[in-house]
């Protein structure tokens, strides 16, 4: 699991059939210790309902299509909750 | 999922026999902002996905998780052909 802030919406109409209903977030991995961008923005499904600017954590590869019923869907990425709070190296960071 | 725009396709007679049938596109990887990254990817479509469109590409073992690539040697699929973007200036 990576930590990520949602950047924004993606909205697309044709889709595989399994998707229908689930939102398509836009996210910007971010390093767990300076909370900077780290790598290229991808592309997420949202199970958890975040907003735009929320950090969330989320899962890649085959593991992220399990969360949607029914878990045969091609997806690769899959926002798997909202964090309210971190503490690495005993600093805490509150988010809401 | 990465962003793409479809630029071409890729016509193969020689090939794994379960890969009779399916259409390669081959996708331009995008940042957000539309510009180019300068990646490409052959993808299998499975939304029939038109040249120049702005598509969503799964990659690795969830790209055999469709109908059309179910069981099949693919490692990235077409699954989503975007409407819009909507980013925040944040």
């Amino acid at each position: 699991m990576r930590l990520a802030v949602v950047k924004g919406h993606v909205w697309a109409t044709q889709k595989n059939e399994g998707l229908k209903g689930y939102k398509l977030m836009l996210i910007q991995p971010i390093s767990f210790t300076t909370r900077q961008p780290a790598g290229r923005p991808l592309v997420a499904v949202d199970t958890v309902s975040a907003g735009e600017n929320d950090t969330v954590f989320y899962v890649t590869s085959r593991e992220a299509s399990l969360p949607i019923d029914p878990a045969f869907v091609p997806v690769d990425a899959t926002i798997m909750g909202v964090v309210d709070e971190i503490t690495v190296n005993h600093e805490t960071t509150r988010f809401h | 999922m990465l962003l793409g725009k479809v630029v071409g396709t890729v016509w193969a007679t020689r090939k794994d026999p379960k890969l009779e049938g399916v259409k390669f596109q081959i996708v331009e990887e995008q940042n957000p902002d539309e510009t180019a990254t300068g990646k490409y990817v052959v993808a299998v479509d499975s939304v029939g996905a038109g040249a120049s469109e702005t598509v969503l590409v799964a990659a690795g073992s969830s790209a055999r998780q469709t109908e059309i690539t179910k069981n099949k040697p693919v490692d990235a699929v077409i699954m989503a052909i975007v409407d819009r973007l909507d980013v925040s200036k944040k």
